[in-house]
């Protein structure tokens, strides 16, 4: 029953996470969702399939699968927004944004 | 024999759900303005692919899946890293 709860639980991160990764309007948005949906749904898919299984090989390599993602999701998450910092692009704002399209048509681009 | 049956399906319906959640990605990977955002999608990817493995080594009782998914995170994490330092290095030769 716990089990059932946390897999249910991680299908629903999964699911929202991708739903945001699709709707949301900047890059640094769309990686706040994804890596909701990396650190919070995985880790609970693995969790609730760990506490199914009982102890046993299975669960033990899962349990080095869960700790691999809980290091290197925030990694690669910073990682790629401080590539996207460092390259110059600015984060949405929703004022800004008719005056940012009446610059470019000023500007010509 | 019944109760094996619900949780065989419970683990084909984690399966199916999150194929439709991958599919559902390659939108952005398809349609991403920039690519910091194909590469968000397809770490995206990288990560429901290594949950699906994981869930169809419980499904099918095979060791060597779980072997396989990590693996795979190493691999999706590593070239995670190597294409953002890729694209963040491309700003200095043009300046």
């Amino acid at each position: 029953m716990i089990a059932n709860l946390f897999i249910f639980f991680g299908l629903v991160f999964f699911f929202f996470g991708t739903i945001g990764t699709i709707r949301f309007p900047d890059i640094y948005t769309r990686l706040q969702s994804s890596s909701k949906c990396d650190g919070a749904g995985a880790v609970a898919l693995f969790v609730g399939l760990m506490i199914r299984e009982g102890f046993n090989i299975f669960s033990l390599r899962i349990l080095i699968i869960t700790f691999f993602l809980l290091l290197t999701n925030p990694v690669s998450t910073h990682a790629i927004a401080r590539s996207a910092a460092i390259r110059g692009i600015k984060p949405w704002r929703k004022k800004d944004n008719k005056e940012s399209k009446k610059e470019r048509r000023i500007k010509g681009k | 024999m019944a109760g094996k049956d619900i949780q065989m399906n419970i683990i084909t319906a984690i399966i199916t759900i999150l194929g439709i959640t991958a599919l559902l990605t390659l939108y952005r990977v398809f349609f991403g303005p920039t690519p910091w955002d194909r590469l968000i999608a397809v770490n995206l990817i990288s990560s429901k692919v290594v949950s699906i493995m994981v869930a169809a080594a419980l499904l099918f009782r095979r060791n060597i899946y779980l072997d396989v998914a990590l693996v795979y995170a190493i691999i999706g994490f590593v070239s995670t890293i190597a294409i953002s330092k890729f694209l963040e290095g491309e700003s200095r030769g043009k300046r």
